[in-house]
């Protein structure tokens, strides 16, 4: 086939070049259907909840009632753990592209994405056995003398598994993400401007102060939100560390602290049934819409940064 | 210190010498651990600290540094010398979890790393003894599965998106895809189930299938991203050259991109293979948990190894000790596989690269 038409001068469509596409094009537009389908049965399965009652709701009065502290502990969280991770990835990233060795470099990069690679289960036992016993008498100083700060109020809890240990062990998961974003970016700096903030006399840091990190800041707040997307959807990390119930309380060092909205879900969910099952999924339904909010602002500043990235 | 820097004449004048940084960090580690010893001989403390020595050490080094450099080389230099410190101490601080996490995992996994733990499954064990092979094999079939499922769709559509996808639509793709990649595990988890017990009409639905429908939603994007990466990196000359020679398009790719770029798409596979393998919270929804072996993915619940590390560690029978041995050692399976996974992943990927730069 192939070489009997191969001497026609316009492009002829073959049927296997038809064929070939349409299948591109169906596996393609199979991702639009899925998106689509994740939120269709999400509604369907969620619409129930809209009614439900005290009975439904473990006490809360309405689905509302219940959602609304749920929804406060993932922000919560993942606020706190980002604020944690934000400055840790931003140094690891100039390390990486600005300090170490370059021979080394690469090899840095794939120990700190060795990090991504640990599941979150595995988070959770290390989270319990090392972090919550090894930071509690940390709090117990920090709540001693520093506990009139609001956040810091006592009595603090006994075991360390509060909404602080939580938000640590997510700021050492999202780390890689954020830090793998940032050192593109830092890398993505023109060769140009880094060397004439040297000849000007600059020193290194000051180079990174005022070359890489203002080129840099577009990448660097849509990591910073891409590695939030991730703490909001983070599940078994906080299922397991945290000991949970449902208030909205901004208190680190307590034993009632607010629990977030996947973590509830997990814990909740094998046991539980009818109407309450729905409002399960329309707490998830909830999760989906916030997080699909936060990554499609971050994908957006990412993608408008892109189309100028080229002429500086 | 500042006297030997002062001595120094023309370019080096009111510098500090090469060594001084390393020789001040090593001071500061041995003042601090002086001062644990004196702390430690007084009775305040307990034992001695190797963490805490070197944490207070560095941050004794980065106020003499900035105060010994500010005096001799000025507040700019110290400033960048603080900044380095502080940028180092970031790195060092990312990896003290990483080595207690995976510290923690093998001498505490190492114990019930046995034969038995791999050839028993934890039908009828109440108790010490027992096994995580139901786990394992459906670990295998429902990632299989998630695989077989993920790859096709992700390599079309990343061919699409390359080779054919121009406009709004593959404009919509590449950006519901990079969103994708941020759908929390949980969702995707809810998403199989309400698909499922929709279609089914079974409220109570668990099966293995489910699982890696819920894994292939997690999947996809990843594979999609790494796939287009490395065909975007396959050169333009190559598909003219063919296309000169008469070869149709679908050919081309077939023959010449695909085979180009097909060790770095193996190594994306992989590497996405390596993130939905640890994934628990979609299968504790959808395929649900189990103690006995299960070789079918379409009925009954399938246990899955990181459901087998939660339900372990979440509900303990009498013998808590028992049962934390076995969640630590199906921790310790999960980081070997997943470690594997990489290592072969990032050797394949630069054995096996093109050669495009001559």
């Amino acid at each position: 086939m192939t070489a009997s038409t191969a001497s026609a001068p316009a492009a002829k469509q073959r049927p296997g070049d038809r064929i070939f596409s349409g299948i591109t094009l169906a596996a393609g537009s199979l991702i639009l259907v899925v998106l689509a389908a994740v939120a269709v049965f999400l509604v369907a399965e969620s619409l129930p909840a809209l009614d439900a009652g005290p009975d439904d709701t473990k006490g809360a009065d309405n689905f509302w009632t219940y959602v609304g502290p749920l929804v406060f502990g993932t922000l919560w969280a993942a606020a706190l753990a980002l604020v944690m991770a934000l400055p840790v990835a931003i140094g690891i990233a100039l390390f990486i592209s600005h300090y170490a060795p370059r021979r080394v470099a690469q090899l840095l990069g794939y120990i700190i994405d060795l990090l991504a690679a640990v599941p979150s289960v595995v988070f959770g036992l290390w989270g319990i056995k090392v972090l919550a016993p090894s930071v509690q008498p940390f709090y117990t100083w920090l709540s001693e003398n520093l506990g009139w700060f609001p956040l810091f109020a006592a009595p603090v809890s006994g075991t360390g598994r509060t909404i602080l240990t939580v938000a640590v062990v997510l700021a050492v998961m999202i780390l890689p993400i954020i830090t793998a974003l940032c050192r593109e970016v830092f890398l993505q700096t023109p060769r140009l401007h880094e060397e004439a903030a040297l000849a000007l006399g600059a020193t290194r840091w000051e180079m990174i102060r005022t070359a890489v990190l203002p080129f840099g800041r577009p990448g660097i707040i849509s990591a910073a939100m891409l590695g939030l997307g991730r703490a909001l959807g983070e599940t078994m990390a906080v299922a397991m560390v945290l000991s949970p119930s449902v208030v909205i309380s901004f208190v680190l060092l307590q034993s009632t602290n607010p629990t977030t909205i996947p973590a509830n879900i997990a814990l909740n969910f094998p046991e539980a049934s009818g109407k309450f099952l729905s409002v399960l999924i329309a707490t998830g339904l909830i999760l989906f819409v916030i997080s699909f909010a936060v990554n499609a602002v971050a994908r957006i500043v990412i993608n408008r940064r892109k189309a100028f990235s080229g002429a500086n | 210190m500042t006297a030997v820097a002062q001595q120094g004449s023309g370019i080096t004048a009111g510098r500090l010498p090469r060594f001084s940084a390393a020789v001040l960090l090593i001071f500061s580690w041995l003042v601090m651990a002086g001062l644990f010893l004196i702390l430690l001989a007084a009775g305040t403390m307990d034992e001695f600290s190797v963490v805490g020595t070197i944490f207070f050490g560095s941050v004794l080094y980065a106020v003499l540094i900035f105060a010994i450099s500010s005096l001799v080389e000025g507040s700019r230099k110290a400033k960048d010398r603080l900044a380095t410190a502080l940028v180092t101490a970031a790195f060092t601080l990312a990896l003290l979890p990483l080595i207690s996490l995976v510290w923690t995992t093998v001498s505490s996994g190492i114990g019930r790393f046995d034969p038995q733990f791999f050839s028993f499954s934890m039908r009828n064990i109440v108790g010490e003894g027992g096994g995580a092979l139901h786990a394992i094999v459906g670990t295998l079939i429902v990632t299989g599965l998630a695989t077989l499922m993920s790859v096709p769709i992700g390599l079309f559509t990343a061919l699409y998106l390359t080779e054919y996808g121009r406009g709004h639509l593959a404009r919509a793709i590449t950006f519901l895809i990079d969103v994708m990649t941020g759908i929390p595990s949980i969702v995707a988890g809810l998403f199989a189930y309400a698909l499922f017990s929709l279609l089914f009409n079974d409220p109570g639905i668990r099966f293995g299938f489910g699982g890696a429908v819920a894994l292939s939603v997690l999947m996809i994007p990843v594979v999609v991203r790494s796939s287009e990466e490395m065909l975007k990196l396959v050169p333009n000359e190559l598909r003219e050259a063919s296309y000169a020679l008469g070869v149709p398009k679908w050919l081309t790719i077939v023959k010449v991109v695909l085979p180009t770029s097909i060790a770095g798409i193996i190594t994306g596979v992989m590497l996405s293979i390596s993130r939905v393998i640890g994934e628990t919270a979609p299968l504790l929804l959808i395929a649900g948990f189990a103690t006995s072996m299960n070789y079918d993915p379409f009925r009954e619940r399938m246990m899955t190894l990181p459901v087998f590390v939660y339900t372990q560690y979440s509900n303990p029978g009498t013998d808590v000790g028992a049962y934390l041995d076995r969640a630590w050692a199906g921790a310790l399976t999960l980081i070997v596989i997943v470690m594997a996974l990489n290592l072969v992943a990032r050797l394949i990927a630069k054995f096996f690269a093109p050669k495009i730069a001559r």
